[in-house]
């Protein structure tokens, strides 16, 4: 086990967490908007941290920016798919819980 | 070490089906649009972990064309499935 696996486990297992972490937003908060928060925390960070620990695995140069454009591509996707879904939940008029 | 890169892929999988509770019990559409957002990115991390336990690159463009249906639907789903209501009347829920 060289020092670089230790570094990737430790970056995939945060990942995980975060990954846990989205779903259990998913499941428990009241309304869309709030579990939309929740929801790209996983995306974001949680992608994040794996690609980072995949990054620190991967042989070439050209494994690293496939990697890291795919996270980018999950970024903006993510980011502006909420957005769509939040203006338009707002507009037909679904309330926050509080 | 590969047996931990299929454990955590196996977590994630049973993160996914947790999930589902959302798209059986979500009372609005959106909530079973934001499991099926939750799919897309968690299916894209389980690809990528594959494609380094198995060396074979070729998954790398399937979690890649993952990500990209994932947004395509979302965009699909607002666009199409919820159209805008015209005026500001209060939904049910």
């Amino acid at each position: 086990m060289i020092p670089s696996d230790y570094v990737a486990v430790v970056l995939l297992i945060l990942g995980g967490i975060f990954f846990f972490s989205g779903t259990v937003g998913l499941l428990r908060f009241p309304d869309v908007y709030t579990r939309l928060h929740a929801l790209t925390k996983a995306d974001n960070v949680g992608l994040g941290l794996i690609v980072l620990g995949l990054v620190v695995q991967a042989e070439s140069w050209f494994v690293v920016g496939k990697l890291l454009l795919i996270w980018l591509l999950v970024l903006f996707a993510g980011a502006s798919a909420s957005h769509l879904i939040a203006k338009r939940a707002l507009h037909r008029g679904i309330r926050m819980w509080k | 070490m590969q047996m931990f890169y299929f454990s955590l892929a196996f977590f994630l999988l049973l993160n996914l089906c947790v999930g589902m509770w959302r798209v059986l019990r979500g009372p609005t559409v959106a909530d079973r649009m934001l499991a099926a957002q939750l799919f897309g990115t968690t299916v894209v991390a389980i690809l990528l972990l594959l494609a380094q336990t198995s060396d074979n690159p070729a998954l790398r463009d399937v979690a890649l064309v993952f990500a990209l249906l994932a947004a395509v639907t979302a965009v699909a789903f607002v666009r199409r499935i919820w159209p805008e209501k015209r005026g500001f009347e209060r939904d049910p829920e």
